[in-house]
């Protein structure tokens, strides 16, 4: 959500708070059900029901946590180095921040969106957008890492980003901020605005087998900006339905000039449509410069390509394939039920949360029943697209999760609060507190045609006095709800890294069952591996000095060095030679600046090092991982470039020359 | 910590207490017991004897000719060199585990494959694994080896023993 508005609605929502909470019970134990510690215990040695894979925010990165138990099993780096693990410091990884405007170290991960088979969650990869430099990124659920990176050109935010239709057919990245667009004159006032800047959305195939992403056609669009979006789903398959606020098309101040409009819309995109257009040859090519980053697991390096080209759709080309539905009044969440019927906008300046139906918008097109045009796209009228509003719903409405059973769940910002209600006929049935201020829910299944039930989770935009306090900078808090019974029972309350937006859960047993334990080393492709201690060597090439060292426990090989020269840079190519699972070794070189490696089993990684000074450096193993751990560990020497060190290695014979003359 | 370096841990822990507790009671035996309760632990050490030599794990019965299959040692060796020559030199001499010099005559092909391609299980129940970990302090790794590379690595050793 943007910053200034967060702001002001975090301002209204403490105000709020104080206010209501002063008389609302303090104590979480009256909140919380007698039977909560039971629902949410996950004995010693037993496993969630479900994983939750959370967004990181401006962390960057992926989280994993267990439901209901609210434990953290992993942090997953995407668009953020971690040192950690090497991730964007080792040679192999360093590729997958390449975009066009370099390496990008960080970013700003909003949204998840799991890979889906008929509308049904199927374990095989989870998608992420990076708000800041538009990207879009591909974890592997096997390996619980970043696969791919795409860099979404023509953008400049990719925050309606990255949803995904029934079949994976596509995921969308609509971008945030609108721009002037690279093959036009970008050298413009800023207050030109509404002459010069334009929104686009990519519509990303997936390959069915091997997931690889691919722009396949973008759509260029008046300057709004997009905030989230849903495919459709069942009788809306088709279709994307994509929430736009800023239709005031206002350039500074937005937090009141972009709300001055009664309704914005919710754009209306049909992508079969789309998909004809492309095909009969309606896209024009654009020439643009963007990186397509993928990581290979058999040689486990990344490359990075520099794209060049994009098909783009104008609409005035391409009539009958967008709509404006409008709706009341920034809205952020746009999100289809089950059945792909309904369309729940959520506007976080409106006092309703109008709900629209698939059935009247396809009848509003063929009646033709516009209430004009914006920008030359249809705008359809109120009235006849919508099937209800759900009235006082509370304060803020952002975001909607579903039920299988026909209810809705929609968390109220400014209220701080979770509503439940009833598709159908729209009643309210039931609402929660959140502690506090929150953003996105997640019902297990939530955004499919299959949603798992049982639990909800709100993830909070405030901490405040949820936990012990830790300085001024807290963590972020979730809350667990149970959601089986008519009545939404708070039954946990847990603590996440910054800062979860949106999060999707799925059945633990759909994604554990495929998890990979440690890579194969006869099948490994990497150009440096050393197949076993045998191979294991040093080599110069020029002032390069290749390294080809192994790692079992507990020793390196080579683990004494020398020859190296100042001037020189070595690769230090380390393999893990371990076959088992869950032992990995760490390589550390004292004074490094970069990071250390973290090497799973059968897998080789590189670190390269430029010493700066004459002498003797430690090197050694930073995962414990045996007995004999902190024996695992050796030296490199560095000599000046005048001095005639012969480049020699070895493991166990570089022995002391005279034992006898020591006595 | 993670599971494997717990498992480490937690057996070391086990295995000093067992190794206590065994102190303790055959010092208690050879003064108590009577002659019958001696000839069933006689018993019980023969049983646990026979299945000590072939170990636990998949490798019940290997069929193994006098002679060398020279096409298997030489798989053996491509496997010994990736997986196994960090810790095990081919002479008497220890490494990380000990040297294979003579292993074969030492353990049967079933013991010496079921602990190759199930040395955790192993290192949990077999007295001569788990005297092998005492003295080497590193867990023999599971290196995840098929059935046939475990045969071939045992056809391998036996070359390294001298058979032809
Ligand atoms: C990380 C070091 C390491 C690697 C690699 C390793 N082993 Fe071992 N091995 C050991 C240790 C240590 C022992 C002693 C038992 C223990 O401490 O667990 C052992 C014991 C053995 C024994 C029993 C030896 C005896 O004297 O009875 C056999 C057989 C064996 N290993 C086979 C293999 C095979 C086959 C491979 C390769 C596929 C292999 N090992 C790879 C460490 C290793
Ligand atoms: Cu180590």
């Amino acid at each position: 959500m943007r910053q200034s508005e967060l702001k002001t609605l975090s301002l209204l929502a403490i105000a709020f708070a104080t206010t209501v909470f002063s008389c609302k019970p303090k104590n979480v134990s009256t909140t919380t059900s007698g039977d909560a510690a039971e629902k949410v215990y996950v004995a010693p040695g037993k496993y969630d029901e479900f994983y939750n894979f959370v967004s990181g925010g401006f962390s960057g990165q992926m989280t994993v946590y267990g439901i209901p138990s609210g434990r953290l099993f992993k942090v997953i780096p995407v668009f953020s180095v971690d040192p950690e693990k090497g991730y964007g410091y080792s040679e192999e990884t360093k590729p997958m921040l390449n975009t066009s405007h370099g390496f990008v170290p960080w970013d700003d991960l909003h949204h998840i969106a799991l890979s889906e088979t008929d509308g049904i969650h199927d374990g095989r990869w989870a998608f992420a957008n990076g708000n800041n430099t538009p990207r879009l990124a591909r974890v592997d659920m096997k390996t619980f890492r970043t696969a791919e990176i795409l860099e979404i050109p023509n953008s400049a935010g990719n925050h309606s980003s990255p949803f995904i239709t029934e079949n994976s057919e596509y995921v969308i990245a609509g971008t945030r901020f609108a721009v002037p667009m690279p093959d036009t004159d970008t050298d413009v006032p800023i207050n030109t605005y509404k002459d010069n800047f334009k929104a686009t959305i990519s519509l990303i195939s997936v390959d069915k087998e091997s997931g690889k992403m691919n722009i396949a056609f973008q759509i260029l669009l008046p300057g709004v900006d997009f905030d989230l979006a849903r495919a459709g789903k069942g009788k809306s398959h088709g279709w994307f339905f994509v929430s736009c606020y800023n239709t005031e098309r206002a350039n500074t101040l937005l937090e009141v000039n972009s709300a001055k409009n009664d309704k914005d819309f919710i754009m209306a995109v049909n992508w079969k449509k789309a998909e004809e257009y492309v095909k009969a040859g309606k896209g024009i090519k654009k020439s643009v410069n963007y990186a397509h980053n993928t990581y290979d697991e058999h040689t486990h390096s990344a490359t990075s390509v520099m794209e060049k080209e994009v098909i783009m759709l104008d609409p005035k080309d391409c009539p009958d394939m967008i709509y404006f539905m409008p709706c009341p009044k920034n809205p952020h969440g746009c999100d289809t039920d089950p059945t792909g019927e309904y369309i729940v906008g959520s506007g976080k300046l409106a006092a309703v949360i109008p709900v629209f139906s698939f059935t009247k918008m396809l009848d509003a097109i063929d009646k033709k029943t516009f209430e004009g045009n914006y920008a030359g796209i249809p705008v359809l009228k109120y009235d006849a697209v919508l099937h209800g509003e759900v009235k006082k719903p509370g304060l803020g409405p952002l975001h909607t999760e579903f039920d299988a059973n026909g209810n809705a769940y929609t968390s109220m910002f400014v209220s701080s609060e979770v509503v439940k209600w009833r598709v159908s006929d729209l009643q309210v049935l039931d609402r929660v507190p959140t502690y506090y201020s929150v953003g996105h829910l997640s019902v297990p299944g939530g955004p499919t045609k299959k949603p798992w039930g049982k639990y909800l989770i709100a993830y909070n935009k405030i901490t405040k006095d949820r936990y012990l306090p830790t300085g001024p900078e807290l963590c972020q808090s979730a809350q667990l709800y149970d959601i089986s019974g008519d009545k939404m029972k708070m039954i946990l309350d847990f603590p996440t890294i910054g800062e979860p937006h949106y999060a999707e859960a799925i059945p633990a047993d759909m994604v554990s069952k495929n998890s990979v334990k440690f890579f194969k080393i006869e099948e490994s492709k990497h150009p440096y591996v050393t197949m076993g201690e045998k191979e294991a060597k040093v080599e110069r090439k020029g002032n390069e000095v290749h390294v080809y060292m192994t790692a079992i426990r507990s020793h390196l090989t080579p683990d004494n060095i020398e020859g190296v020269k100042l001037g020189d840079i070595v690769y230090f190519h380390v393999t893990n030679l371990e076959q088992d699972w869950d032992v990995p070794h760490g390589f550390a070189i004292k004074g490094a600046n970069n990071a250390e490696l973290l090497v799973m089993p059968g897998e080789t990684q590189t670190l390269a090092w430029k010493p700066e000074k004459v002498g003797v450096y430690p090197i050694y193993c930073t995962d414990f991982c045996s007995a004999l751990h902190q024996e695992m560990q050796g030296y490199i020497r560095i000599s000046a470039p005048n001095k005639n060190v012969p480049l020699q290695f070895s493991t166990g014979t570089n022995q002391p020359k005279f034992e006898e003359d020591k006595f | 910590m993670k599971s494997i370096k717990n498992v480490t841990f937690k057996t070391m822990v086990v295995l000093s207490a067992i190794i206590t507790f065994y102190a303790c009671g055959n010092s208690e035996q050879k003064t108590t017991e009577a002659n019958d309760s001696k000839k069933v632990e006689k018993e019980a050490e023969e049983v646990q004897a026979a299945d000590e030599k072939k170990g636990v794990g998949k490798f019940t019965h290997v069929d193994i000719s006098p002679t060398l299959d020279k096409q298997m040692a030489d798989a053996g060796k491509k496997i010994y060199d990736v997986k196994c020559s960090a810790c095990h030199r081919l002479t008497d001499e220890k490494l990380v585990g000990p040297g294979w010099k003579d292993v074969t005559k030492k353990r049967t092909a079933e013991w010496i494959m079921n602990f190759a391609t199930n040395p955790d299980e192993m290192l949990d129940t077999d007295a001569i694994a788990q005297g092998l970990l005492e003295e080497c302090l590193v867990r023999m790794p599971n290196q995840g080896l098929t059935d046939d590379d475990a045969r071939h690595v045992y056809e391998f050793m036996r070359e390294n023993d001298g058979v032809k």
